[in-house]
């Protein structure tokens, strides 16, 4: 039954995501204490309750299965034959019976509605815990960890733990006290059959131990073979109109077919070893019996030990009731095992640093008194300035006005120590100047931009704004003070109007418009079903790449910052319309200082200091005219000639 | 719905068959254990009968024997029957999706169809294996409990049948809730699930904007509904087994109260008591266990609804009767052309198209986003069906050629392109797959793909990581087209596919096509006015309708659309740094 049960409410783990195989737990009972201790720190009192609950409710019903003997014995035997029998003693057993009964119900009751809450409040607390921590995470966490395994912690590892929590946990509880009780009691009868049925106990798991070790071996294999398959599908799929056009079709179906094949194989494989557990373990119970029957049979004939007949009729009851909570303890252990290898991926998640910041200088709206001194306000200014508190000296506070200048003092950068791929780089961007980054794939013009709001530190050299070195600024003071428009637009689950709000989120609704009409946005999105009350799902499927790429530019004009960073912000809008957005990217970026990555020259022509950059080296500077008449990299790219270059 | 997915068991009918009668023969042999069990303490051990106990225990091992026999045939049959149902259900969607028409795989995206292939089977499977080993089982255990039951005692029996009536009709009801319950419960999943993703996905933006608190709370809030979801779900659920435990014990009182008075009476024996008692268990545990059945039927309905939504979408484009099987040449032509890519709903997005491409003929293709220059295109090698009129290829319409055939001939290298997991040279024979490797390395040649190739480790046997990530995107866009090059097509079709690639060496591209096959019509659809300059003639696409058709030189003096874009990218040069490749 229990087993069953759990299949039943897999919940959204039915929806059990392909891929990786499920890995063996490296230390099972260190993970179990984790779990426990988890659910024990929120949870004690209630899990008091509940054990005790499990204790009540198990007596409740072994005193029951005892009750059937008692009842033919001891009320039913001695009134056969009476001519006027007295039902009164029976009514009152049974009543008492009932009683214990109602507790035992009560207590079953009491126990599951206390578990749904342990257990949901367990998940819900470990989710948000996940989630706060998932974000505090450095971008180099999300760069080597593949998102679906990511997102798989949150779906997958989780679910299983549920189950864990709310079934396998209880049952094990329920089947141990119900073997600890039953063996007592049988210990008391007979001290010779409770070791044979010991024996035999043992043999039952030492069979199931067999089985489950095959069932668990292709369960892996299963796994892993729909992990293939879910590559495989994952690549035709996302390719299926290349497959179409080159009518490949035939191809694909015998790869697939293939793969398919093998995954039958192993899932035909482990689903059978699992389903012959619970058959193999009932009818070595029942042999169990047998054997118990006989040999008890012997003793009692031979009155061994003044052991009755009686004796051996309620030793095989509880040897019949034995053998479920048996059963049922070697059907946990796979969800156990299978729910901490979830654990270890939850926990591990949880075990990540977190991005540090020993940032101290501040950002704050300020104002300026009558003598012209910067003075903090809890008001929006419009006004902003870097409070500093020298704590290493005078303990003072001096305030700084925040202008935008941003300089790169002989950086170093790699993603790993051992592998630079930024060297040397000087960079001078003085407020209100626009820097413009020029380079092919894979030059590291990204990458400089990501230094600047520090998703990652720099190995050698000094970044400094407004002549702060980076690292003395709160990270998110000084991510609020840049704008950025990244190369892949990502955009929000909500309505256009939210997506805008993301870059300030008491924006007012006129402050809204006014951002959607500087980035062009206005029209189109006046043109949608509900104008900015438009729903967008999944990362804005259903709008187009160059109207995700005007959404994104809203947002940061909304955000109002002094240093903007437009990444290929306008690669996926056409020329005309480019044009169109170009008036209005103009005027964002005028009075800021913006640091910009493009693939059209005709976007960054008109750049205060254009960069050329060649495997992380920066190698032209200068504007527009300089660089042409410089004739190097930068001239053989706007002119197009190859003559130069093939030299 | 059932009968499209029940097709699907095919050779699997056997093990399908074999499953339940299997499960029902279990359910016998765990009948009679209970009366040999029975025997066993009555007449053997109550009457000190040695040879008794050894002979019922025999017949009993006997009995356990076949039992595990049954049980073990009925889980491998089991386990054979869902694993090769789930095969086949696999099998059928992948090789309708083979037969997809362009505008059936827009309708399914390819994340739902990878979804509908793995986890919606992997539900069915399970309940195909559940409904198979319980659906039977379970009735069958119910039943034949009842007859023993009432062959004992009708009058006592008649206690079952209450109280089985009773919990059928508490247990339908909560658990209807329940299942209501769960489905929302799952739609909030699939909430949570989507801000997790946005968030890991969007990690970049978060922190850029230093949005973590608002994104926490927005979690934290997400998380709470799924709490009060659950709950209300699962307190629902919560009261099944009291419940459950209730009328369990309530019968056992029953039936001891009664059968007290029975056996006084002398109509009824000690041990025919002790049998209904066990009976209780089996008849409501089945119950319990058919509620459970139901409930995983309920549960797996929308993924079987979704798994069939694949296995009958048909295909739109069909291959004509008498298939055209050779493209005689290269012209094409667009007679009152209209296309829309649902037909009856709003606005064509071609309107008026007629053109005339002569065999060997270069077009230009200019227009901004939207203005459906590869809607155009897609017609000429069938990828879709026009609405109205006609496109024929080689003078013949396109719908009177086998589709593979004409696919052969017009090589369509898309916007979107892709590589696949395998070396370059794997790659390239997509296009053809007896091409020696003189053949690739002259199309990469022309594609000015064959000096990366070269200066890269492995030279044709680099391997390509899946969607090709490994090479830049100008690399990329040259593979495809040497790829495409491969099938030496009559017409070849360049859909905005040198954008990333540098202005210099797209020059080389063209010059290559221009000396290596003139008979070739080309197709080329572009941003850059450099990429289309020397074309034969322009066509400038506006809004899904030709705006005007000429060359460099009459479109610059005349189209309005032409000099603009013109003016927006002077000196021709709408370079990218892709070069250093």
């Amino acid at each position: 039954m229990a087993e069953d049960n759990n299949k039943e409410f897999k919940g959204p783990g039915g929806r059990r995501m392909a891929g990786r195989p499920r890995p063996k737990v490296e230390n099972p009972g260190l993970l179990l204490k984790r779990v426990m201790s988890y659910v024990f720190k929120y949870y004690g009192i209630q899990m008091i309750v509940v054990l005790i609950c499990i204790v009540v409710s198990v007596l409740a019903n072994i005193q029951g299965t005892m009750f059937t003997r008692t009842l033919i014995d001891t009320y039913i035997t001695p009134m056969i034959g009476t001519p006027d029998p007295d039902y009164g003693p029976l009514l009152g057993a049974m009543g008492r019976v009932a009683c214990f009964y109602g507790i035992g119900i009560a207590a079953a009751f009491t126990q599951q509605v206390i578990m749904v809450h342990v257990n949901q409040g367990t998940l819900k607390r470990l989710r948000e815990d996940l989630f706060d921590h998932m974000e505090s995470l450095p971008i180099k966490y999300f760069d080597t960890h593949s998102h679906g395994d990511i997102m798989s912690v949150y779906t997958n590892d989780i679910d299983t733990l549920r189950q864990m929590i709310s079934q396998s946990i209880p049952q094990l509880f329920n089947s141990a006290i119900t073997i600890v009780s039953i063996l007592s009691m049988m210990l008391v009868l007979n001290i010779p059959l409770t070791i044979l049925t010991l024996a035999m106990v043992a043999l039952m798991l030492f069979v199931t131990m067999q089985v489950t070790k095959r069932s668990g071996k292709n369960f892996i294999a299963q796994q892993k073979n729909i992990g293939k398959l879910n590559g495989f599908i994952e690549e035709t799929m996302t390719g299926q109109k290349v497959v179409k056009v080159f009518c490949h079709e035939e191809e694909s179906i015998k790869t697939f077919d293939e793969l398919n094949e093998e995954l039958y194989q192993s899932a035909f494989k482990a689903n059978a070893f699992a389903n012959i557990i619970g058959p193999v373990n009932a009818q070595m119970g029942n042999a169990n019996y047998v054997v118990v029957a006989l040999v008890g049979a012997l003793l009692a004939l031979n009155s061994y030990a003044g052991f009755t007949v009686g004796g051996l009729a309620s030793f095989l009851t509880f040897n019949k009731s034995f053998s479920m909570p048996i059963n049922q303890v070697s059907m946990q252990f796979n969800s156990i095992i299978m729910a901490l290898a979830g654990a270890e991926r939850v926990f591990k998640l949880l075990d990540e640093e977190p991005e540090t910041d020993e940032g101290y200088v501040m950002l704050v709206n300020c104002e300026y008194d009558e003598n012209g001194e910067i003075v903090e306000t809890d008001k929006h200014t419009g006004h902003w300035a870097w409070k500093h508190y020298h704590k290493q000296s005078d303990h003072s506070t001096t305030y700084q006005k925040l202008e935008g200048d941003v300089t790169f003092n002989h950086v170093d950068f790699g993603y790993r120590d051992d592998k630079m791929v930024l060297h040397d780089i000087v960079i001078h961007a003085k407020p209100g100047e626009k820097v413009a980054l020029v380079g092919s794939t894979g030059a590291g013009k990204t990458t400089i931009t990501n230094l600047i709001n520090r998703f990652y530190d720099i190995q050698d050299g000094k970044i400094r704004y407004d002549n702060i070195n980076v690292n003395k600024i709160k990270k998110a003071d000084l991510r609020r003070s840049l704008g950025i428009v990244l190369q892949d637009t990502h955009l929000f689950t909500g309505t256009v109007r939210d997506n805008i709000r993301y870059g300030k989120l008491d924006a007012t609704e006129e402050e809204i418009v006014a951002a959607a009409k500087l980035a062009n946005a206005d029209g189109f999105i006046k043109r949608l079903p509900q104008g900015y009350d438009t729903m967008l799902k999944g990362d804005g499927a259903n709008l187009s790449q160059g109207q995700r790429q005007l959404l994104a530019i809203a947002r940061a004009a909304i955000a109002d910052p002094p240093v903007l960073i437009l990444d290929e912000a306008t690669s996926s809008i056409d020329t005309r319309t480019e044009k169109i957005v170009q008036d209005g990217m103009d005027k964002l970026m005028s009075g800021r200082t913006t640091f910009v990555i493009a693939h059209r020259l005709s976007t960054i022509k008109n750049s205060d200091t254009i960069l050329v950059l060649e495997q992380g080296r920066i190698v032209e500077r200068g504007n527009h005219e300089q660089l042409l008449a410089l004739k190097g990299r930068y001239y053989q790219l706007y002119t197009g000639k190859s003559d130069a270059l093939t030299a | 719905m059932l009968k499209t997915l029940l097709a699907q068991v095919k050779e699997f009918k056997t093990p399908s068959i074999l499953t339940p009668l299997c499960m029902i023969g279990e359910v016998i042999c765990e009948m009679i254990i209970p009366v040999l069990m029975g025997r066993i303490v009555d007449i053997g051990i109550g009457g000190s009968d040695m040879n008794y106990i050894v002979r019922t225990g025999l017949i009993m091992l006997v009995v356990a024997l076949f039992g595990l026999l049954f049980g073990i045939l009925g889980g491998v049959f089991g386990a054979k029957a869902s694993a090769g149902f789930a095969r086949n259900l696999r099998k059928a969607m992948h090789d309708n999706i083979q037969t997809f028409s362009f505008s059936s795989i827009d309708k399914f995206s390819s994340s739902s169809l990878v979804t509908r292939l793995t986890t919606d089977v992997t539900n069915i499977q399970n309940a195909y294996q559940m409904i198979l080993r319980m659906a039977m089982r379970a009735p069958a255990s119910m039943i034949i409990a009842m007859i023993m039951s009432f062959i004992i005692s009708p009058r006592l029996a008649r206690i079952y049948l209450g109280a089985v009536l009773l919990l059928a009709v508490i247990m339908s009801f909560i658990m209807r809730r329940a299942t209501r319950y769960f489905q929302q419960v799952f739609r909030r999943y699939d909430d949570l699930n989507n801000s997790v993703q946005e968030n890991v996905s969007s990690i970049r933006v978060v922190k850029a904007y230093v949005r973590e608190d608002y994104e926490i709370s927005k979690f934290h809030k997400a998380a709470g509904n799924i709490y009060e979801m659950f709950i209300k779900a699962e307190m629902n659920i919560a009261g099944v087994s009291p419940i459950m435990m209730t009328v369990v014990y309530g019968c056992i009182l029953l039936i001891s109260w009664f059968g007290a008075h029975f056996i006084i009476s002398n109509e009824l024996g000690t041990g025919e008591l002790m049998s209904l008692l066990a009976y209780c268990m089996n008849i409501l545990m089945s119950l319990m266990m058919l509620s459970v059945v139901f409930v995983m039927i309920t549960m797996s309905q929308a993924s079987a609804k979704r798994i069939v939504e694949v296995i009958n979408e048909k295909s739109d484009l069909k291959n004509p009767e008498d298939p055209i099987m050779e493209v005689p040449d290269g012209s094409i032509r667009f007679d009152d052309v209209d296309f829309s890519y649902r037909p009856g709903t709003g606005d064509p997005v071609l309107k008026d198209i007629n053109l005339d491409i002569r065999s060997g003929e270069s077009i230009g293709i200019i227009g901004g986003t939207g203005s459906a220059k590869s809607s155009l295109v897609n017609l000429v090698s069938r990828l879709y069906d026009v609405t109205q009129g006609k496109v024929l290829v080689g003078g013949n319409d396109v719908r009177s050629y086998d589709i593979e055939a004409l696919r052969n001939q017009v090589s369509v290298v898309l916007q979107k392109n892709v590589l696949f997991s395998g070396t370059i040279l794997d790659n390239l024979r997509w296009g053809d797959k007896n091409a020696t490797e003189e053949e690739c390395v002259r199309v990469c040649k022309m594609a000015c793909a064959d000096d990366f190739i070269r200066r890269m480790p492995e030279g044709y046997n680099t391997w390509i990581e899946q969607g090709g990530t490994n090479v830049s995107g100008g690399q990329r866009q040259r593979l495809c087209i040497a790829r495409a090059l491969l099938k030496k097509p009559k017409i070849l079709i360049l859909d905005d596919s040198t954008s990333a690639v540098d202005t210099a060496t797209d020059a080389k591209i063209r010059k290559a096509f221009r000396e290596e096959i003139p008979g070739t019509t080309k197709l080329i659809i572009a941003q850059r006015i450099s990429s289309v300059k020397d074309c034969d003639r322009i066509i400038v696409m506006d809004d899904g309708r030709i705006d005007g058709v000429g060359t460099h030189d009459q479109l610059l003096a005349e189209n309005m659309i032409y000099k603009e874009v013109y003016e927006s990218q002077v000196g021709g040069a709408d370079a990218d740094f892709d070069k250093k490749e």
